[in-house]
């Protein structure tokens, strides 16, 4: 378990990193900002969900990753409103927003599991 | 307005904000695998989305362009996360083939599905639109003297 997370811990870091670099290589912002929903996480996990899972268990993974990029969606637009308020530190509202991410990541998977579109 | 290359932009960023990066991403994606590990994948799935780096990202640009531009880089990962529901929605549809198939062929319709929205929602803007106005109210504010933004 400790090597995995270790190799977990690497190849994310490598992949989030060069999403950065690519992000850092355009302008405007707007289109950089683009590069801040990259697929970073999801392929690092998704690689090793193929090499240690089966396809089964990567298609739950990616059910549930529909939900999580529409929570990404309201957390990305809960952070522009929190980076326009001047009085508010960049870093803490950015940090609030993940308060936001899980309300509505967790909000639209409960109301699907309850509808039973979801085990 | 189009996107354009601005290699200069690599050297903006200090080695340790890009380590800041790896580290984000790395734990983010050790806590996922945990979470999977702990609660099953259809938990573990929505932590695939998580905004690991964003909080980073947009802390990063307000020191280096300015608080007008963080919210711009915000907006874009708004149009990015439209994107990642495409990846999702492929990675579902065809997890069945080869992993690296499919990884390659999610990644392609996350980059075409997000510029396609870029170039929808921003691309018909002059660089004098809305996000520019902001951006300039931004610049003038970065210049302030901190305990006034």
């Amino acid at each position: 378990m400790i090597g995995e997370l270790a190799l977990r811990f690497v190849l994310g870091g490598v992949i989030v990193s060069a999403f950065a670099v690519a992000g850092e290589l355009f302008k405007p912002k707007t289109f950089a900002g683009l590069f801040g929903a990259a697929p970073s996480v999801a392929i690092a996990t998704l690689l090793l969900a193929y090499w240690k899972k089966d396809a089964t268990y990567v298609a739950v993974e990616a059910r549930s990753m529909v939900v999580g990029a529409a929570a990404l969606l309201v957390y990305s637009a809960a952070c522009v409103a929190t980076t326009q308020r001047r009085g508010l530190p960049v870093w803490l509202g950015a940090g609030l927003a993940w308060a936001a991410w899980g309300a509505a990541a967790f909000g639209v998977w409960g109301v699907l599991r309850l509808a039973g579109a979801v085990a | 307005m189009k996107p354009e290359l601005q290699p200069e932009g690599l050297r903006k960023a200090r080695p340790w904000e890009y380590v800041v990066r790896f580290l984000f991403g790395g734990v983010v994606t050790a806590a996922t695998g945990a979470i999977a590990h702990g609660w099953g994948p259809a938990i573990g799935g929505l932590f695939l989305a998580f905004p690991a780096i964003l909080p980073a990202s947009l802390t990063l640009v307000e020191e280096h362009d300015g608080r007008a531009e963080a919210a711009d880089d915000a907006r874009g990962a708004c149009l990015g996360s439209i994107g990642l529901a495409a990846f999702a929605l492929l990675t579902w549809g065809a997890a069945g083939w080869p992993a690296a198939g499919v990884l390659a062929a999610a990644t392609l319709v996350w980059l075409v599905v997000s510029t396609a929205a870029w170039a929808a929602w921003f691309g018909r803007r002059r660089r004098t639109g809305p996000a520019r106005r902001s951006a300039r109210r931004g610049a003038v504010a970065h210049r302030r003297p901190a305990a006034l933004r």
